[in-house]
C-alpha cells in the first residue's frame, strides 16, 4: 500500500421502511448526499464499487447519476458487501491508480426473518426443510453457550437492546426512534431463547455512500477528510463455529472476527485501548456482547460489568453502537457495514450532534472502529483516524 | 413411520445412527459430504449418545424452505408447533445440530446426556432428533409399568 486514503464525503438514506422508493433509488439518494458533503459533482468520481443483497445491481445507478463512462464494479458479498466495496475503493486509491472513488451499499428486504436457500450455501436440503437454517437460531445458540461459560445474564442482553433504542432516538438516520424500557424488552415474546423480539434487529431498507480520496486530492479540494488507518476482511479459519453449520468441529477453532480485528490493529499500529468509538455487529443483543470481546475491547465475561456500569454508553469509556446499531437501524444487508463507517465518520468529524462522543479532547474521538459480521462466517473491520 | 427426510441422513435398522464422514485426515464431519466433496471421505456411523453443547427454541414459523407444520397450503403461524433445537457433542467425533425432543426448555443445561432418535416431522416424513437419556429411560419404565 502506498497512498494514504481519506473519506471526504459521507451520505446516508434514512434506514427503515421507505414505501415507493426502491433500494437502488435510496442508493442514488445517498450518493448525492455524499457528493454534496464532499463538494463534488458526479462526473468528478473516477471509479465506483457497490452493491446490494436483494435490491439489484449498483452499476445501474448511472442511469440516474449520469453516464460518465466510469468503471463501476458490482459487489455481491452478502453481509460484507459494504465492507468489500469500501476495501476495493480504498485499494483503488492506495494503488495510485485513482484519486476519487465511490463506495456504495443499499438494500430493501421483505419483512420477517431472512430466508436462505440451502444450495446457495452448499448445504443439504433437509437442513432448510426441517427448520434449522435460520440466522436467528445461530446467534441464539452462540450466545446461549457463551452465557453459560462466561456468566452473562439475561438482563445484560436486555441492557444492550435498551441502549440501542436509546441511542437510536438521537440518530436522524435510525429506524427505531423511540426508547424501549428494560421490562418491555425482557418480557417481549421469545424468538429464539434467550433472545426476545426486541433483542433482534429486523431486515430493513437503507443506503450509504462514501467518497474516498487520495491525500493529494483531499488537500487540493480543501476537503474535511477522515483517514482510513486500516481495513481487514477475513473469512473462516479451520474449525470455526459460524452461521449455517449442521456440524461443528470438536476442536475449538479460530474466529473470523478475532482475525480481522488483530489484522486491522496490527496494520494501524494501535491497540483497542486507543479506540474512542466503536460500531460492532449487533444482529442481536448477544452479538454485541460477544463481539466486544472478539474485537479485543474486553475479556470474556467482563461485559456483565460493562453493561451494568454503562461503560459502552455514549458518555462511557468506550461508546459502542452510538447510532443504535442494527438493533435500532435495522439491517439492509448491503448498506449495514457502511452505516457503521458513516457513523464513525460523523463522530470523528464532530458532527454527530446529540449523540456526539466527546472524546479526550472534547472535539470528538480520534480513532473510530467498525466491525461487520455475516454469513457464511466473515468479518470486516475498518479503523478510521481523525488527523 | 414416514419417509426419511433425506435417504442418506441416518442408517437403517433397529439402532439407527446419524451418518457422518471420516476425512483422510481422520477428522469426523457432519453431514457426510456429497458430490465431488465426498471423494476420499468414508461414510461414518456417528455415536448415538452425546452431550448438550448449546440449545435454543424456535418460536416462530420459519419461511420457505421449511416444510414442517404451518408451512402447508392453507396453513400459517397458528398451525406452527414451536420446537427446541441445539448442538450435541458426540465425544471424540463432531458436534451436530439437531432437534431436541421430549424435553422442556427449562430442563436443558450444558452437558446433559442425550440420545439419538427418529421422530415424525410432518404428515409424510420423519426426521432425526436427540432426547434426554433420562426421559427415554423413564418412558421405557412407564411403558413397562
Amino acid at each position: 500500500m502506498s497512498e494514504n486514503v481519506y473519506i471526504i464525503g459521507a451520505g446516508i438514506h434514512p434506514f427503515g421502511r421507505t414505501d415507493g422508493r426502491s433500494g437502488r433509488e435510496q442508493g442514488v439518494y445517498a450518493v448525492r448526499e455524499a457528493l454534496s458533503d464532499a463538494g463534488l459533482d458526479w462526473p468528478d468520481i473516477e471509479c465506483a464499487y457497490g452493491g446490494s443483497a436483494a435490491a439489484g445491481s449498483a452499476d445501474i445507478m448511472v442511469n440516474e447519476l449520469g453516464l460518465t463512462s466510469l468503471p463501476f464494479t458490482n459487489v455481491a458479498n452478502g453481509c460484507a458487501t459494504g465492507g468489500s466495496a469500501l476495501a476495493a475503493s480504498q485499494q483503488a486509491i492506495a494503488s495510485g491508480m485513482y484519486d476519487l472513488a465511490l463506495a456504495v451499499g443499499f438494500d430493501k428486504h421483505p419483512r420477517g426473518a431472512f430466508n436462505a436457500k440451502p444450495s446457495d450455501y452448499g448445504l443439504p436440503e433437509w437442513y432448510g426443510q426441517t427448520g434449522m437454517m435460520l440466522t436467528t437460531q445461530f446467534f441464539a445458540l452462540k450466545i446461549q453457550r457463551y452465557m453459560q461459560l462466561h456468566g452473562i445474564s439475561r438482563t445484560t442482553l436486555g441492557r444492550v437492546a435498551e441502549k440501542a433504542f436509546r441511542n437510536g432516538t438521537l440518530a436522524p438516520h435510525a429506524w427505531r426512534r423511540s426508547p424501549v424500557d428494560l421490562d418491555t424488552i425482557m418480557n417481549a415474546p421469545m424468538i429464539n431463547d434467550p433472545l426476545t423480539k426486541y433483542m433482534f434487529c429486523s431486515p430493513a431498507e437503507g443506503a450509504v455512500a462514501l467518497i474516498l480520496a487520495s491525500e493529494k486530492k483531499m488537500k487540493e479540494l480543501g476537503a474535511d477528510g477522515v483517514k482510513i488507518r486500516s481495513i481487514a476482511v477475513k473469512t473462516r479459519p479451520p474449525n470455526s463455529f459460524e452461521v449455517f453449520q449442521a456440524g461443528v468441529s470438536i476442536e475449538e477453532g479460530g474466529k473470523p472476527t478475532v482475525l480481522a480485528s488483530k489484522a486491522a490493529f496490527e496494520r494501524a499500529g494501535i491497540g483497542p485501548e486507543d479506540i474512542g468509538v466503536a460500531q460492532l455487529q449487533d444482529t442481536e443483543s448477544g452479538a454485541e456482547i460477544m463481539h466486544m470481546a472478539e474485537n479485543g475491547f474486553c475479556k470474556d465475561g467482563d461485559q456483565e460489568e460493562w453493561l451494568a456500569n454503562g461503560w459502552s454508553e455514549i458518555g462511557g469509556r468506550l461508546p459502542v453502537n452510538t447510532d443504535g446499531g442494527c438493533l435500532a437501524c435495522g439491517e439492509p444487508i448491503g448498506a449495514s457495514g457502511l452505516r457503521q463507517v458513516y457513523e464513525n465518520v460523523e463522530q470523528l468529524r464532530g458532527r454527530a450532534a446529540a449523540r456526539q462522543v466527546p472524546g479526550a479532547s472534547g472535539n470528538g474521538p480520534r480513532f473510530g472502529y467498525s466491525h461487520v459480521y455475516g454469513a457464511p462466517g466473515l468479518s470486516a473491520v475498518a479503523i478510521l483516524e481523525r488527523v | 413411520m414416514g419417509h426419511k427426510i433425506d435417504p442418506n441422513l441416518w442408517s437403517d435398522g433397529p439402532q439407527p445412527h446419524l451418518m457422518g464422514g471420516k476425512l483422510p485426515s481422520g477428522q469426523i464431519v457432519f453431514p457426510m459430504p456429497v458430490g465431488d466433496a465426498a471423494q476420499g471421505v468414508e461414510p461414518y456411523k456417528l455415536a448415538r449418545r452425546g452431550k448438550l453443547w448449546s440449545w435454543t427454541s424456535q418460536g416462530f414459523l420459519p419461511k420457505d424452505p421449511y416444510e414442517g407444520p404451518g408451512s402447508g397450503p392453507g396453513e400459517g403461524p397458528p398451525d406452527f408447533q414451536p420446537f427446541l433445537l441445539g448442538y450435541v457433542e458426540l465425544p471424540g467425533e463432531v458436534i451436530v445440530e439437531s432437534r431436541i425432543v421430549d424435553a422442556r426448555l427449562e430442563d436443558l443445561h450444558l452437558g446433559i446426556a442425550l440420545e439419538f432418535c427418529i421422530v415424525p416431522f410432518n404428515a409424510t416424513h420423519d426426521t432425526f432428533a436427540f432426547r434426554p437419556v433420562a426421559s427415554s429411560e423413564s418412558t421405557k419404565e412407564h411403558r413397562a409399568a
